[in-house]
């Protein structure tokens, strides 16, 4: 053992994790213990991706992915652990809370760029205050608009014709909305060929920077303009 | 591990369902009927349930209870707009609805265990084994104060909650264990009390909810209140009445009301007759489909907005809905039926009776549980987002509805002020923008150690486990240490009153078997003496007079004690007159057999 004493506490712990809770025998399994067939906590560190079985890309299939979250969801669902023990519940308790955010997290294209977003780049989501710089204008004056039609009178000519003017503005946003996405879904595909290269040097480092930031510049525009959308939808009524 | 068994606990009925051969199947009571009317009354000789409590709903409508669900995690507030359609009063304690029952008082969860109880016995008498696990189904719907209401009810009637499962779902087990169904299927369940609307997608025996919506205050109740206020105002009209101040009279026209409305889904009309207080003869008139539809048909329009809503949190057009079926007594009007086939394009469907299809699905979510079904699994939603009051009154979500269940969602607090040793958390449910405009679940303190303003780090954890029930607890991440979080339910009531209210339960039980054992002796006792009697009229020449004057003493010793109260004297006395009624018995067996002996051969004899 005399070798090992200069692993750091840090290592110790992520020794600790691959050994089973219940028997204390090392895990080879993958959410099960090999030798006492207990259930394993899924750890913190898993991300969503190595939890569902895929690999860390932005296109996904789908249908691999619900496959993957019912066999989980049998292995781990509360309904099937009422005759087990107390810890063995628990477990499956969060097992399955964790699950299910993985699996609605990765769902949605949306989030799952978001999710990836914070797991590569290792910061919060942005959120957007202040209109994005080519759009400043035309919010400015959208929220205006809004504004005046609240005061108006809805049956008058003027009420009605903010009104129409609103409606156009709404299909506007939501084709600028819709563009963002067409403009994510390339990056996407920029995205995942760049990982299958496996490439690590300096320009594919440099590649996935520029396209880290401009996924993450399009998804806080992107929900700058939805909330935007349904501020003018319940104006609108 | 011990029999788990699935209870439907309705608005109108109850039922109980267990797993037979792989098959559920309802358990019916001694008279045949499957369903439980979800009706308790207090008699003078105590509670009862069921058929008999309904006929006490005319009797004494004041200590007749029905719908009790309706009430169930709410308080007085809630239910303000209807309070004059209940004949019994209701006051609040708590934030818990109090029903009040001749002297004392119940909460809605006390009342619902009485049903649970009586479902309890029927299974016990029919399965010959003691129960005390069972899942329970609520409307979708009910938030968590109403699944948490429901859970005190099963314990207070001795009852391990194993799981409360959604009713549509539960429908949609059945169904599933019947068809071996695949796809996309729409449960409208429209009961006595509640509407629920679940989407479903089936595959490979995963039961996963996509979408849920409902109304917990909509359903077969609201109908019959329309034709009942119809009858209401026309006696005023024509006879110069106001039956509201008979509340006898009022529950025979709520009857007569939910009896025409159920006719009018076979027939085209039906005759209504109504007795008329202080001997003003009889109101009568006739009601046809046509006249109840249009007095009901923005009800069953308002089921039509949240299957919408539904289809739309489900990303889904009704194209995209492969079946639907129909569940709870209300889906047997033709109008409700014609209305969904209009909304989803498509026949609805209801081959499993719909007042058994909940209670059969609870059966096999209990065998689920027991380990006896292992194809099948469940995944719901929470119907209701999960909030928490934030800065200026407005609900921050923490778990969005629609989300699958186990959820969990963690949020981390700090303190605004040097040296706060306390954050006040309001947890709230609901779809709208502020706070106030929500359901309040609870309200908690996190305990903080006091240091400068934005240092501490407290994680709270929310779960909302496969009940739909909320658990929290918090954590201190700058010292990795849990600390225990006391909610205080704001419509609930607290563990302490649970369990005193568990303990009354066993004393009502107490007190009700010494009731019955009273009965049962006296019942016996008069028997005796009936028997005795006839034989001391036949055999009194047979015996000395000491012994008769002996036997005498002790029937009239007998009467006496059946006049009391105790059993235990009863049946004392029950044993002296045996004892000394003896001899009679022997010399009359003797007498009896002498005079059959005689004129006959002794051969004949041995």
């Amino acid at each position: 053992m005399a070798h090992h004493t200069h692993i750091s506490g840090s290592r110790d712990i992520q020794m600790a994790r691959s050994m089973c809770w219940h028997c204390q025998s090392e895990m080879s399994g993958e959410y099960f213990c090999e030798r006492c067939v207990k259930v394993q906590p899924v750890s913190k560190e898993t991300d969503y991706f190595t939890c569902l079985g895929l690999p860390r890309r932005l296109t996904i299939d789908q249908s691999k992915l619900e496959a993957k979250f019912y066999e989980l969801s049998r292995a781990f669902h509360p309904d099937f652990y009422q005759n087990k023990s107390e810890a063995e519940q628990t477990i499956s308790l969060g097992n399955a809370a964790t699950l299910n955010t993985a699996y609605r997290t990765l769902r949605d294209p949306i989030q799952r760029a978001e999710y990836l977003l914070d797991l590569e780049a290792g910061s919060v989501k942005e959120i957007r205050t202040s209109p994005p710089s080519d759009l400043f204008e035309e919010i400015l004056e959208l929220q205006e608009t809004m504004e005046a039609y609240r005061a108006s009178d809805r049956a008058s000519q003027a009420g009605r014709e903010l009104r129409a003017q609103l409606i156009a503005e709404q299909e506007a946003l939501e084709r600028r909305k819709h563009d963002m996405e067409q403009q994510l879904q390339r990056l996407f595909t920029d995205w995942d060929t760049l990982q299958d290269r496996g490439d690590a040097g300096a320009p594919a480092r440099a590649e996935r920077d520029r396209l880290l930031k401009q996924m993450r510049d399009i998804l806080s525009n992107r929900t700058y303009v939805k909330n935007i959308v349904n501020d003018l939808v319940a104006t609108i009524g | 591990m011990a029999r788990i068994v699935g209870i439907d606990l309705g608005t109108t009925n109850s039922l109980v369902a267990y797993m037979k051969d792989g098959k559920p199947c309802v358990i019916p009571g001694r008279s045949g009927r499957s369903m439980v009317p979800s009706v308790v009354a207090m008699t003078d000789n105590g509670l009862i349930v069921g058929d008999p409590a309904k006929e006490h709903l005319t009797r004494s409508p004041d200590r007749t209870v029905y719908s009790v669900k309706r009430f169930m995690g709410k308080g007085l507030a809630d239910v303000q707009g209807e309070l004059a359609y209940f004949p019994y009063s209701l006051t609040e304690k708590g934030g818990v609805i109090r029903i009040k029952l001749g002297e004392k008082t119940y909460s809605p969860p006390q009342i619902s265990a009485m049903i649970l109880k009586e479902l309890k016995q029927r299974a016990e008498a029919h399965l010959g084994e003691s129960i005390t696990k069972a899942v329970i189904t609520v409307p979708a719907y009910f938030n968590d104060s109403q699944r948490q209401a429901t859970k005190d009810a099963g314990l207070i009637a001795g009852l391990e909650v194993l799981r409360i499962i959604n009713e549509p779902t539960a429908a949609s087990l059945a169904y599933g264990l019947q068809e071996k169904t695949q796809g996309t299927i729409a449960v409208y369940d429209f009961g006595g009390g509640t509407f629920d609307i679940s989407i479903l997608k089936l595959k490979n025996g995963i039961f996963e909810v996509l979408a849920t919506n409902g109304d917990t205050h909509l359903g077969g109740d609201d109908l019959d209140r329309r034709i009942a206020d119809l009858l209401l105002h026309e006696i005023r009209a024509a006879h110069r009445i106001d039956l509201n101040a008979y509340p006898d009279h009022m529950q025979a026209l709520r009857l007569e009301a939910e009896r025409a409305k159920i006719h009018l889904s076979d027939s085209l009309k039906t005759q209504i007759a109504i007795d008329l207080p202080d001997g003003k003869g009889r109101y009568t008139r006739e009601l046809t489909r046509d006249q109840l539809e249009v007095l009901v048909m923005d009800i069953i329009e308002r089921t039509l907005a949240p299957c919408r809503m539904a289809l739309k949190d489900a990303g889904l057009t009704p194209a995209d809905i492969d079946e639907i079926v129909l569940v709870g007594g209300s889906t047997r009007m033709p109008l409700v039926r014609q209305r969904v086939q209009e909304l989803f394009g498509k026949q609805p469907h209801w081959d499993l009776n719909p007042d058994e299809v909940v209670a059969l699905g609870a059966a096999v979510q209990a065998d689920i549980l027991s380990g006896g079904t292992t194809d099948m699994l469940l995944l719901d939603v929470t119907p209701l987002s999960l909030g928490i009051e934030t800065m200026g009154g407005v609900m921050s979500s923490v778990i969005r509805r629609n989300t699958t269940i186990p959820a969990s969602a963690k949020e981390m607090f700090t303190t605004y002020v040097d040296g706060q040793t306390g954050v006040d958390i309001h947890i709230l449910q609901g779809e709208r923008e502020l706070a106030k405009d929500n359901r309040s679940l609870a309200r908690f303190r996190l305990k903080v150690p006091p240091l400068p303003a934005g240092v501490p780090r407290i994680e709270v954890t929310f779960l909302i486990d496969a009940n739909g029930i909320l658990n929290v607890k918090a954590s201190d991440m700058r010292t990795g240490q849990s600390q225990s979080v006391e909610v205080k339910p704001s419509y609930g009531l607290s563990d302490g009153e649970v369990e005193r209210m568990i303990e009354d339960s066993f004393k009502f039980a107490q007190e009700d078997v010494t009731a019955r054992k009273l009965i049962e002796a006296r019942l016996e006792a008069g028997a005796l003496i009936t028997t005795t009697e006839k034989s001391l009229s036949e055999g009194s020449r047979l015996i000395a007079p000491d012994t008769l004057a002996s036997i005498r003493a002790a029937v009239a010793a007998l009467a006496s004690a059946k006049d009391g109260n105790d059993p235990k004297a009863i049946r004392a006395r029950m044993a002296d007159l045996e004892q000394a009624a003896q001899p009679l018995s022997v010399a009359m067996i003797d007498d009896s057999l002498k005079r059959s002996l005689q004129g006959k051969k002794v051969t004949e004899v041995t």
